[in-house]
């Protein structure tokens, strides 16, 4: 294992981005938001001494007179530090009184924004009409001032809201880390539950698990399973072995000893000949051991891959050929034309038909024959021989270990059926044993069927 | 040198005719200096130069305990009028020219104006910000004095049963038609002092006796003339036997030396004034200013102030030729340091103001010495 960042640590990281990005959109939020209020807040100030200034326009003699008025100034003052500049303009833009250096906007806007004497200033511009007989037309006020206040009132309105922000993140943090640490809680119980465990038990993890972990303690469970199968498998192989092993192997002791105390030459060439076929039979044994052990490892770890399982049985004959010769047999093969696809591994498979040939071969009656088809949506490979096969009652247990025998033959130790039963349940197949109609005895392995039989 | 700045005086003397008086005072004051002074070190490497509407002879205490202070500072003083300092700073500041290092005004309107259109800078420290609002704008302009507007009578020409203690005095002691203080009631010429613009225009904001004042005063000819000093002087000679709204520190000078001089801080309200003093956009020796604005903010610069009468103590410390009011809190009104002082330099509104006031005096106006 890799120790990764752990899940606080993401989660954390997380979280911090999320905030961060969060907390900055807030910020520019607020920072648009205090501008915003700070230049309403101004502009209404501006617009009302501007609208004081215009109504205290007065026409005398035909003349615009302006008595401007201090109210008007004392508004603006509410910006203490603020410069002010104002002009009163008749309709042609000529100044009236107040600062030339202005003039009001030519597209009569209410605010613009200018400068005035080197610092950026806020506009307001208000128009009053006149209709008398010595005077017609409209007089602007424009009216402005520096922005500092502007400026100030928004950096405050900014700072209280980026601290309000600042307070609920860290709160929001804060609550985010308990949240974490409730959540990843059934890992620590899952992990206090292994550590707990003895070293022989494999159990399945039995907690309440928070759906999103589910799956994984699923395929946790899963691989316990596993190991405990294969372990099973593994001390039944020891025991099996242990079993098939000892009485061969004390008989050719008992032999050899008989053999080492015989004067007579011709009779211990015929017990050295006895010790000839039982060690080969006993090298049988062992080869039939170490394949089934080899076989149900692979059942159990190899991946399936989609296979024809006509190749299966046509493989499967030609390494049982040696056999086949020895017995002076001959096998029938029957293969659809079309393949017969099936997810499987080609070896084990080969493996098991080669132990049901051996079977029939033993204890079966010829004509032998190897049958590939298609039953019910799953692909059969059957051996059928003419024999009456083993009694009925056995057919349940016939794919555990020394069902089908008692002892060691010539070609078999037994082991067969219980090898051939397990590459079946490792397919998630199973072992089907038969009599047919037509007669004889039958023993297939059925699989469930690749996709192109399907219908 | 000499002749460059008589240029650029020039210059500003036409520009501001051209402007047609956008800063105020239609008759623009004299563009020159009334009297310069240099002290300290003549082979110094700083200059200092100070424009002042204030005597020089009331200053010049104050400058020395700066020089003092300051040995190896050169430092040149001008006194000047309050519009033409006003006039020539404006014209410098458009100009980009450096003239004078620190503008000391009494006509506060005008220092407000000049940093209102960003002829000044700024000056930062301890002691500007220990300053009231009202007596700092934008940390630009500093008021530094404390000299409250007043009314002075001779004690032998008037006795203690007509003694006026408020505006509303006045105004009774004015209304007989054979009152005995027809034409010998004084007070500025608001259209030749930029002072008493100030004070009258301060007076009509305050309150509606504005009004009535100046009818009293029109119907009793009240004379409107020029400068505290003629004014004062008048009062001790009994020329006049009333002067109106006189700046109190000269006043309270001359009552020092003339027990006979009352100054009546009025009781209904006192306007008080504190001089402005601010550093030109283009000051040579910025630095320097600040630092002398810092000493008149000091203790010790506050401490001579005082000496000079410039600022005069309202409290229990307060001389006892000045009467005070009864209620002074009340009663003292500082005017504050703000643009609402632009208000009164408007061209309309003070042409408006002006030819009210003129109403009044038109016909008694005494002509200008």
């Amino acid at each position: 294992m890799r120790p990764g960042p752990s899940i606080r640590f993401r989660l954390v990281v997380g979280i911090v981005l999320v905030l961060a990005v969060g907390g900055v959109a807030v910020a520019l939020a607020a920072l648009a938001y205090g501008r915003s209020a700070a230049q309403q807040s101004y502009d209404r100030l501006l617009v009302g001494a501007a609208r004081q200034i215009a109504r205290a326009i007065s026409l005398r003699d035909g003349e615009v007179v302006v008595d401007l008025p201090v109210s008007a100034f004392e508004l603006l003052s509410l910006a203490p530090r603020d410069r002010v500049v104002y002009g009163v303009f008749d309709e042609t833009g000529r100044l009236i009184t107040g600062y030339g250096s202005i003039a009001p906007p030519a597209d009569g806007s209410a605010f613009f924004n200018g400068s005035f004497a080197g610092e950026p200033a806020r506009f307001a511009h208000v128009t009053r009409p006149f209709a008398e007989r010595a005077f017609t037309g409209s007089v602007s006020v424009v009216i402005g001032q520096t922005m500092q206040a502007r400026r100030e009132l928004a950096r405050q309105i900014t700072r209280n809201a980026l601290i309000a922000v600042a307070i609920i993140g860290a709160v929001m943090a804060a609550l985010a880390m308990l949240a974490v640490r409730a959540a990843l809680r059934p890992l620590h119980r899952i992990e206090r539950d292994f550590a707990a465990r003895s070293s022989k038990d494999l159990t399945p993890v039995d907690l309440d698990v928070p759906q999103e972990i589910s799956s994984l303690v699923r395929a946790l469970n899963r691989f316990i399973a596993r190991i405990d199968r294969q372990l099973q498998i593994m001390h039944r192989l020891i025991g099996d072995a242990a079993h098939q092993l000892r009485t061969p192997i004390a008989a050719l002791r008992a032999q050899a000893e008989l053999a080492a105390d015989e004067t007579d030459p011709e009779r211990q060439r015929r017990i050295v000949g006895r010790i000839h076929e039982r060690s080969k039979n006993l090298s049988r044994l062992a080869d039939q051991l170490l394949s089934h052990a080899l076989i149900i490892h692979r059942a159990d770890s190899v991946d399936l891959q989609e296979i024809d399982l006509r190749r299966v049985a046509t493989e499967a004959v030609a390494e049982a050929d040696q056999w086949l010769d020895e017995a002076h047999l001959a096998l029938r093969l029957d293969l659809p034309e079309a393949p017969m696809p099936c997810p499987g591994d080609e070896l084990s498979l080969i493996e098991a038909c080669k132990n049901l040939i051996n079977n029939a071969l033993g204890h079966g009656r010829p004509p032998i024959t190897l049958r590939v088809r298609a039953e019910n949506g799953m692909a059969l490979l059957a051996v059928h021989d003419c024999g009456e096969g083993f009694p009925e009652e056995m057919w349940a247990d016939a794919g555990s270990r020394f069902a089908s025998s008692a002892g060691v033959s010539s070609r078999s130790a037994g082991l067969g059926l219980a090898i051939v039963s397990a590459v079946a349940r490792a397919h998630r197949g199973e072992l089907r044993i038969r009599r047919p109609a037509e007669g004889g005895f039958e023993v297939a392995i059925a699989l469930p069927a690749g996709r192109e039989s399907r219908p | 040198m000499k002749a460059a700045l008589n240029a650029l005086l020039c210059a500003a003397l036409l520009l501001a005719g051209a402007m047609s008086g956008a800063a105020g005072p239609g008759a623009a004051g004299p563009v020159a200096p009334e009297a310069v002074k240099s002290y300290g070190p003549a082979e110094a490497r700083r200059r200092l130069v100070v424009r002042s509407t204030t005597d020089l002879a009331l200053f010049e205490p104050i400058l020395l305990a700066f020089l003092a202070r300051n040995p190896d500072i050169a430092f040149s003083y001008e006194q000047w009028s309050s519009n033409g300092l006003y006039l020539a700073a404006s014209a410098a500041c458009r100009a980009g020219a450096a003239q004078a290092d620190l503008l000391i005004s009494s006509s506060i309107d005008q220092q407000v104006k000049l940093a209102n259109d960003g002829c000044a800078r700024p000056h930062r420290s301890a002691l500007t910000a220990g300053l009231p609002a009202e007596a700092n704008w934008r940390d630009e302009v500093f008021g530094i004095t404390r000299e409250p507007a007043v009314i002075v009578y001779n004690r032998a020409t008037i006795g203690p049963e007509s003694a006026p203690r408020s505006r509303f005095d006045l105004i009774d002691l004015l209304r007989p038609e054979d009152s005995r203080f027809r034409g010998r009631v004084a007070t500025y010429d608001i259209e030749t002092s930029g002072l008493g613009y100030l004070f009258a225009f301060a007076d009509s904001q305050q309150a509606t006796t504005f009004g009535s004042l100046i009818e009293a005063f029109g119907r009793s000819g009240a004379i409107a003339t020029c400068c505290s000093a003629e004014i004062i002087d008048g009062v001790a000679g009994g020329r006049y036997l009333i002067a109106y709204n006189v700046l109190g520190s000269y006043a309270l000078a001359r009552a020092r030396e003339n027990p006979d001089i009352v100054v009546v801080a009025p009781d209904d309200y006192t306007l008080v004034l504190s001089r402005a003093a601010l550093i030109p956009k283009h000051a040579a020796a910025p630095d320097l200013a600040g630092a002398l604005i810092d000493f008149l903010l000091s203790e010790e610069g506050r401490a001579a102030l005082r000496t000079a009468d410039l600022i005069v103590p309202t409290d229990g410390k307060a001389e006892p030729a000045l009467r005070l009011p009864e209620n002074p809190e009340a009663s003292l009104r500082q005017i504050p340091l703000s643009p609402v002082l632009l208000v009164g330099l408007d061209q309309h509104k003070r042409r408006a103001f002006i030819a009210r006031w003129r109403a009044t005096f038109a016909s008694r106006k005494t002509p200008r010495r």
